[in-house]
Parts: structure tokens; C-alpha cells; sequence
């Protein structure tokens, strides 16, 4: 330790010793500028000659000398680099497999997606091929919904759905899909409105087959099949027409429903003696079990 | 004692570039590979200054360049320049401190990776600055640091630390 006022102690070393290593600085930026040199210079030659010239040589020969340390070392190193391939596969492979968990999940969410997409596309295309069809009836307009709730049961006869008072929703409008008829509005509030579907045993609409003009009431019956009911013995209804709503006007009262919205197929037709109508039992054309969106016929405001 | 000492860091650097180029080489961690080779010198480079390091350096160089049938001086130039200015760290403002391998290691690995692609570039040879300098330079930086302490542990073992007697002892205020 140095002190001021006094000479700081040494130890008996010979003062040549005190130097610092490569303490000569002209040797030594000597030694860095001939190897630099001779770096640059071997560098030339290798670069300048050909594969046969005697740098290459060399450097061949020097790399025949190596070769079995090489090989020596790659042979002692193979089972500490196996090792670690293995471990870096196993871990990567435990991350991949969680990338690939991920991404499937993500691919089958955006396929349901595209599914559900491609599901409402279908049937909003049917909403508007039957807008625009001639069975549209004339003076209405239509409120495009989508279904938001359903009954608890299987068995549904009334749903929610997304479009009220505030869109233009009243009580009484047919509500049909781009099958045909699905039901009325039995209840408006502001944003939603109650359905109450055809396959309610309270519904009832009147029908008509429009190559026979064959008309009666389509309904549900206790077997909960929908029927053509009211049909006497005398009309004639065959398998496989197509029974519409009748639309039947009497003074200032109308039907609720239009006319011609189409409600099903006919599918069998019998009578009894001992009955006064035919029985006619229609396949409707509204799937009930998968409604989707639904069109509310809204009526001219003068037929209100 | 100089000539063994020689010796000792030769065959040390051998062994070093050898595994570089058989084993180290085919390493990759994170897309960083470790270079033992330079670990290694600049661990003789500090243990033994300048001169020696710059030599070991031209011979650590040569040797790989040989091993890898590589542009012979390439290697030894950088390694020539690396050693050389890490041996004058060791030598100045790095001596007897434990942080310098690391400080010098860090430090270097950054400058010797500017230094092969700028010469590379030179060269002709391809030379992606975005995969040296971005995509692996500091993975490759994290891997020296890690092999820093062993391999400087293990060249202190072989070469042993400087004499006593080599080192100042003390100094003497002027004027006095």
C-alpha cells in the first residue's frame, strides 16, 4: 500500500520482474502486425490460386493429419449428441404437439364458424328466394330475425326472436322461413317477440290446395300430425300436392295469414263413412326442430 | 517454462478447434451456436497476455481453417485481432478482475461475428447480416457466457495462473 510521504514498500523481486506481461510494446505490436500480415497474406495466396495450388495442398494434407482427431472427437461427442437430439426432440416435439393442440383448436373453432356461417347463408338465401318469389305476398314487407330462444322441450312450439316493436314487429304477423309457414307473432316487446309456431296445438291457419281448390283448416291433430282438417267428402285432394294458406277474406276481416305461403305435401289422404271430412295429413316444409331466422310478414298498414 | 507454457495453450487450442469443428459446430440452441474455440483463446488470452494470445490465435485459426477446409486465414486473422485485443484487456484494465471473461467474452463474441461478416462480405461469401447479427448473434452470446466460466476454469488448470513474480507488486509515488 502506497502512503503519502513515503515510499510504498516492494518486495525483493528483481526489478525486471515488475514489468507487466508482454510489457514491451514494440515486441508486441510487432507480433500482432506480422501475424496480421501473415493472416492477410496467406489469405491472398489461397484466394488468388487454384484448387491445386500448394496452399490447397497443404491445407489438404493439414486437413488428412486432422481427420482422425476429427473423427475421434465426432465419435466421443455421438453419444452426448444424441443425447441432446433426442432430449431437443422430445422437447420439441412436446412443444410442437402443443402448437399443433392449439392450432387444430383454432381450425375447428374457424371451421364451426364457417359451418355456422355457411348454415346461415343457406338459409338467408331461402329467406330471400322466398322474398322475392311470387309467394311472397303482395303489400307485405319482411323482418329478417334470428331465432334466440326456444322452449325447454323438444317438443317447441314457441320461440324468441330478435326483432320487436322497435323494428317494426306487431302482434299477428305470419312469421314464415324460406320454406314457408312457421307460425304468428303472439307477443311484441320492444327488441324481441314470441312466435308461436304452426306446430302449436293452438295454431290453426286456413289452407288451400291450389291445383284442386280444395280448402279446409291446417292444424295439428292429438297425434301431433299437421292435417288438412275440414275437407268434405266431395273435394278432391290428392297425395303429393302442395297445400298454401288460403288467405280467405270475409268483409272487412281478413286472415291473418296471406294467401299462398306454402305450408306442406300432402302425404296421405283417407275418409271414413262414419266422418264428414276427408282426413289429409300434410309433411310441412319448415323443418320446426332446426329454425334458424325467420321472416315476419309485416301487413299493409291499411289491412291493420 | 515459456515454451511449455506455448505448448500447453497450442495443444489446448487444438483440442478446442478440433471439437469446434466436429462437435460444436453441429450445435444449435435456440438457433445460437457455441463457439468453444473462442471461448478457449480468449481464456489464454487473458491468462497470458497479448503476444501469446495473438499467436495462439494465428495457430487456432489455422488449425480450423484446416479442419474445415475453410479460407485459410480468415479465422486467424479475426482470431489474431480477438486475441490481441483481449490479451491487452487482460493485460490493462481486465487483470485479476472476475468479471472480465465475461465482459471479454460478451464483448468479443458481438465484435468477432461484425468482424467474420464484414470479411465475408469482402470475400464474396454469402453473407445474411439479419441471421448473423439478429437471429442468432445474442443466443450465441448467451451460449459463450455459459461456457465462459468451465472453459476458463479448465485453460487456468492447464496453463496455470501467472507467477507471482510477474505481477507488480507495488508502486512508488513520484517525487519521493
Amino acid at each position: 500500500m502506497a502512503t503519502l510521504g513515503s515510499p510504498a514498500p516492494r518486495t525483493a523481486a528483481p526489478s525486471s520482474t515488475l514489468k507487466p506481461r508482454s510489457g514491451n510494446p514494440l515486441k508486441r505490436r510487432a507480433v500482432a502486425t506480422v501475424l496480421v500480415i501473415a493472416s492477410l497474406a496467406l489469405l491472398s495466396v489461397y484466394f488468388r490460386e487454384s484448387n491445386g495450388g500448394p496452399v490447397h495442398h497443404i491445407q489438404s494434407a493439414g486437413a488428412s493429419v486432422l481427420r482422425p482427431f476429427e473423427v475421434g472427437a465426432e465419435r466421443v461427442a455421438r453419444p452426448f449428441q444424441d443425447g441432446a437430439h433426442w432430449f431437443g426432440g422430445v422437447l420439441h416435439a412436446h412443444s410442437e404437439n402443443a402448437r399443433l393442440r392449439a392450432e387444430l383448436d383454432r381450425y375447428r373453432q374457424r371451421a364451426l364458424q364457417n359451418a355456422t356461417a355457411a348454415a346461415d347463408a343457406k338459409t338467408l338465401r331461402a329467406l330471400l328466394r322466398f322474398e322475392t318469389s311470387p309467394s311472397f305476398p303482395l303489400g307485405y314487407h319482411a323482418i329478417a330475425t334470428r331465432v334466440i330462444a326456444r322452449g325447454p322441450s323438444p317438443f317447441v312450439v314457441k320461440v324468441v326472436v330478435g326483432a320487436g316493436s322497435r323494428q317494426g314487429v306487431t302482434p299477428l304477423a305470419p312469421v314464415v322461413t324460406g320454406d314457408g309457414l312457421a307460425g304468428i307473432v303472439s307477443r311484441v316487446t320492444a327488441n324481441t317477440s314470441l312466435i308461436t309456431l304452426l306446430t302449436d296445438q293452438t295454431s290453426a291457419a286456413s289452407g288451400l290446395d291450389p291445383h284442386t281448390r280444395a280448402n279446409g283448416i291446417v292444424r295439428h291433430d292429438d297425434q301431433g300430425d299437421l292435417i288438412l282438417d275440414r275437407v268434405s267428402k266431395d273435394q278432391v285432394v290428392n297425395a303429393g300436392d302442395v297445400i298454401v294458406t288460403a288467405g280467405w277474406r270475409s268483409g272487412n276481416l281478413d286472415d291473418v295469414y296471406p294467401r299462398g305461403i306454402p305450408v306442406g305435401t300432402v302425404t296421405k289422404v283417407g275418409q271414413t263413412d262414419t266422418d264428414p271430412f276427408k282426413n289429409v295429413q300434410i309433411e310441412p316444409f319448415v323443418d320446426f326442430s332446426a329454425l334458424d331466422s325467420v321472416l315476419i310478414l309485416e301487413p299493409p298498414p291499411a289491412s291493420r | 517454462m515459456r515454451a511449455l507454457d506455448a505448448a500447453r495453450a497450442a495443444a489446448l487450442l487444438f483440442v478446442a478447434a478440433i471439437l469446434q469443428a466436429s462437435v460444436f459446430s453441429d450445435v444449435r440452441i435456440l438457433h445460437g451456436t457455441p463457439d468453444l474455440l473462442l471461448v478457449s483463446l480468449v481464456a489464454v488470452a487473458l491468462l497470458r497476455g497479448s503476444i501469446i494470445g495473438a499467436l495462439a490465435g494465428f495457430w487456432a485459426g489455422l488449425v480450423f481453417d484446416t479442419a474445415v477446409l475453410g479460407t485459410l486465414g480468415v479465422t486467424s486473422l479475426l482470431l489474431v485481432l480477438t486475441a490481441y485485443w483481449v490479451g491487452r484487456y487482460g493485460e490493462t484494465t481486465g487483470r485479476d478482475r472476475t468479471h472480465a471473461p465475461f465482459l471479454a467474452i460478451a464483448v468479443v463474441t458481438f465484435l468477432y461475428a461484425l468482424g467474420a461478416l464484414f470479411l465475408h462480405f469482402m470475400l464474396g461469401d454469402p453473407a445474411p447480416a439479419r441471421v448473423v447479427l439478429v437471429d442468432t448473434l445474442f443466443q450465441t452470446i448467451g451460449l459463450n457466457l455459459l461456457l465462459t466460466f468451465p472453459v476458463y476454469r479448465f485453460a487456468r488448470l492447464v496453463l496455470g495462473i501467472v507467477p507471482r513474480a510477474e505481477r507488480v507488486e507495488g508502486v512508488s509515488l513520484l517525487g519521493q
